[in-house]
């Protein structure tokens, strides 16, 4: 039978025992030479094509990929990609940002990056409804006039409120963090609760970190108890001190302006990527020659794979152009 | 049939394995609220007492102590509850009603009250020709909840076989409690019978007290809303299922007790359920997955009447994050001590029947160890009456030399009773 050339179900030209797929048409092979068909909606785990409403293989259990795996989403000035990397079952990153029309002829362009605490249950709903939220309030507030300030301090306290309602119990409490990035007339607007990170990269000079961790290393660093290297060292580097679930101490939001004078670019993300390139010059030198902002995440997203993709990666990346300086 | 009462499935567990780790682990906590609506329970409820009349109830005050806590039973029953009182001796006589089951009213309360007067103890012990013909009177009534409870003072006289025959023919079709007064039973015996039937076994050391212990339990009864619940488990193919076991209010091993529940999945017998909670201990062994996959790996569902009423996912997620894998979810390590607290005073009782002072000792001190670790404050006053205790901590103890055999049947029958985890254990 192993000597049998068998013959493609698809197309029906022999293939050979040691064939994994079909020369002729591609079909998926099985190495003993009999072909399987992988029907739309077949199993990753057993090719069964019993795939249940939460998304499990009713035959051998295996959790199917799902939409938010590889997210890859392009608007004219501001572009991300989410990445559930190499090593989780899961994406439990989110991310929402839009180009905003306002009043008076006047543009925004704002972003949520949210990482789900994966010690949570159904972090990955926590962090979407966080993005999701912040950028819907973020939005409304902006159009009725309030400050980027004001208005970037109400949507982290509106999406904290909608991970809250999330919860069954304290101690059924899905969490993740939040971090959302501004521009408007010529600043940039930071508002965060955990880990995740904005960072202003100018085309030319040194780039800088322009949010603080809430978390144990961060703390450290803050209390000059040790060094930045010291602290992500520790095995508590990453315990969270502060994030977004009914568990939480009263939210307390860092907001956070800064006014870039030179032309470059803004890079919100997920500790996904800052684990592998935690200092602003390391990411400036993973930055391919091109100023396609989808590229660019694209690129950053891949140098994470690249080095591991031990957690869900999420790069959102803003071109910055100061107002006074013509483009 | 009663209108579900409001069940739930909650599950606890930790769902993350190390790279290679095959065996998942989880709380399955079912919970009944009880019917929204107050009042009696709707449900149709049929109750057969059998009341031990062989020659050995004649001392000790235990024939009169009995026929009034069979009074005092027949009392709690709700109007409209069908009925039957049985005398057990070397064979079963219904005596009352002249056939079947009579229903729950002023009048059929006084002529059973006059019928359980008119009993005299005389004969044998045959407590499967017992249970037989409760299940003859019960049988007429399979939509609704039957139940039977069982006062027994001696060592059964059938064969094992006809005995055990008897059992297996009851299993499923009513839930016993039982009973045993004085100390000349069989704590072994009585524990196969509740746990066979799915009800619950105690030892009522003085006769005095088994009117309120009927009570209770008539009371108990008449709470159950619905019959015949069914936990249904799917596994994964090329899993196993190690083992299913209830772990509170008791231990209770329900591995054997698998019956078809369609494809890749088995149905345990959960009993009857009035407002309560219990906890089961699931565990599976699956074959390991990569690191970053994740799989369901259970699918714990209610089923009542062949419905779905509540389900839960067992999951299993692989990671190469120790901080994840190694976290001990504090109730599965609860549960676990509590099951290896029943099997240490079993043991332990069982070797020092056997006069292996050794192994009596440490199972014994391992149990005291157990129970104080987990705050079981019930077991750890019984574990006392039958060692010296010098150290809690360590489990340290000594066997006393003289032990009231009441004492030590209590230990043995309550050894499976468990206590839930503790605030401070999570």
């Amino acid at each position: 039978m192993e000597d049998d050339p068998g013959t493609c179900p698809s197309c029906g030209l022999a293939v050979l025992p040691e064939d994994g797929f079909c020369e002729a048409c591609g079909h998926a092979l099985t190495d003993a030479g009999i072909a399987v068909v992988v029907a739309a909606g077949a199993c990753i785990g057993c090719g069964a094509v019993t795939i249940d409403a939460d998304g499990y293989c009713e035959q051998c259990g295996i959790r199917q990929p799902s939409g938010r795996d590889h997210v890859e989403r392009e608007l004219a000035g501001v572009s991300g990609v989410s990445d559930k990397g190499l090593r989780h079952s899961k994406n439990e990153d989110a991310m929402a940002f839009a180009v905003l029309c306002l009043p008076a002829e006047r543009q925004a362009i704002a972003a949520v990056v949210c990482d789900g605490v994966s010690t949570s249950p159904h972090p990955e709903d926590a962090s979407q409804a966080a993005a999701d939220a912040g950028l819907r309030v973020l939005q409304k507030e902006l159009e009725s006039g309030a400050d980027p300030e004001p208005a970037s301090r109400e949507a982290l306290t509106q999406a904290a409120a909608a991970v809250a309602a999330l919860a069954g119990s304290a101690h059924d409490a899905p969490a993740c963090t939040y971090v959302s990035a501004l521009v408007l007339d010529g600043a940039l607007t930071l508002a965060w609760v955990g880990d995740s990170r904005a960072y202003w990269l100018p085309g030319q000079g040194t780039g800088i970190r322009l949010t603080q961790d809430d978390s144990w290393a961060g703390q450290m660093v803050t209390l000059g108890v040790l060094t930045e290297a010291e602290a992500q060292a520790h095995r508590n580097a990453h315990m969270l001190v502060g994030w977004l679930g009914a568990d939480a101490d009263a939210v307390d939001p860092h907001v956070a302006t800064f006014t870039p004078d030179a032309p470059g670019l803004v890079v919100v993300c997920s500790d996904g990527l800052w684990n592998y390139l935690p200092e602003p010059s390391s990411i400036t030198a993973a930055l391919p020659p091109t100023d396609d902002p989808l590229h660019l995440a694209r690129s950053l997203v891949q140098t994470a794979l690249d080095a591991g993709g031990h957690d869900n990666i999420t790069v959102v990346v803003i071109p910055f152009t100061p107002e006074d300086t013509p483009a | 049939m009663s209108p579900d009462p409001g069940f739930s499935i909650k599950i606890d567990q930790n769902r993350y394995l190390p790279e290679g780790g095959k065996e998942v682990h989880a709380i399955v906590t079912v919970e009944s609220a009880g019917r929204a609506t107050a009042g009696p329970s709707t449900a149709t409820v049929s109750v057969v007492i059998i009341i031990d009349t062989s020659g050995s109830m004649a001392g000790s005050n235990k024939m009169s102590a009995a026929k009034k806590a069979a009074s005092a039973a027949v009392d709690a029953l709700r109007d409209g509850v069908g009925f039957a009182v049985v005398a057990g001796t070397g064979n079963a006589e219904l005596i009352y009603p002249h056939a079947g089951l009579a229903t729950v009213n002023a009048r059929t309360r006084a002529d059973a009250h006059t019928a359980i007067g008119r009993l005299r103890a005389n004969g044998g012990t045959a407590i499967g020709a017992w249970l037989k013909l409760a299940d003859q009177l019960l049988s007429g009534a399979e939509a609704g909840i039957r139940h039977a409870i069982l006062l027994t003072d001696g060592q059964n006289g059938e064969s094992a076989k006809t005995f055990g025959k008897a059992l297996a023919d009851c299993e499923g079709r009513f839930v016993c409690d039982c009973r045993g007064v004085g100390t000349d039973w069989k704590v072994e015996e009585l524990r196969r019978v509740a746990s066979t039937l799915l009800g619950t076994v105690d030892i009522v050391a003085k006769p005095n007290d088994l009117t309120a212990d009927f009570q209770a339990m008539i009371e108990a009864a008449m709470g159950k809303e619905v019959a015949d619940v069914v936990l249904r488990v799917w596994t994964p193919q090329s899993s196993t299922l190690r083992f299913l076991k209830q772990v509170l209010p008791t231990v209770e091993d329900l591995t054997g007790r698998r019956a078809d529940g369609g494809p890749l999945a088995g149905d345990y017998p959960l009993g009857a359920w009035g407002a309560e909670s219990r906890d089961y201990h699931l565990c599976v062994e699956v074959p390991p997955g990569a690191v970053g996959r994740e799989m369901r790996a259970g699918w714990a569902k209610l089923v009542i009447g062949g419905e779905v009423v509540a389900t839960g996912n067992i999951l299993a997620e692989w990671t190469d994050d120790e901080a994840l894998s190694t976290r001990i979810n504090p109730h599965v390590a609860h549960y676990t001590g509590q099951a290896e607290l029943a099997s240490a005073i079993q043991e332990g009782l069982q070797a020092r029947k056997d006069g292996d002072v050794e192994v009596a000792t440490a199972r014994l001190g391992r149990a005291v160890k157990l129970a104080t670790e987990s705050g079981n404050e019930a077991i750890s006053a019984l574990l006392g009456k039958v060692v010296d205790v010098e150290d809690p901590a360590t489990g340290t103890v000594r066997l006393k030399k003289n032990v009231d055999k009441a004492d030590e049947m209590s230990l043995d029958t309550r050894s499976t009773k468990t206590v839930r985890t503790r605030k401070d254990q999570g």
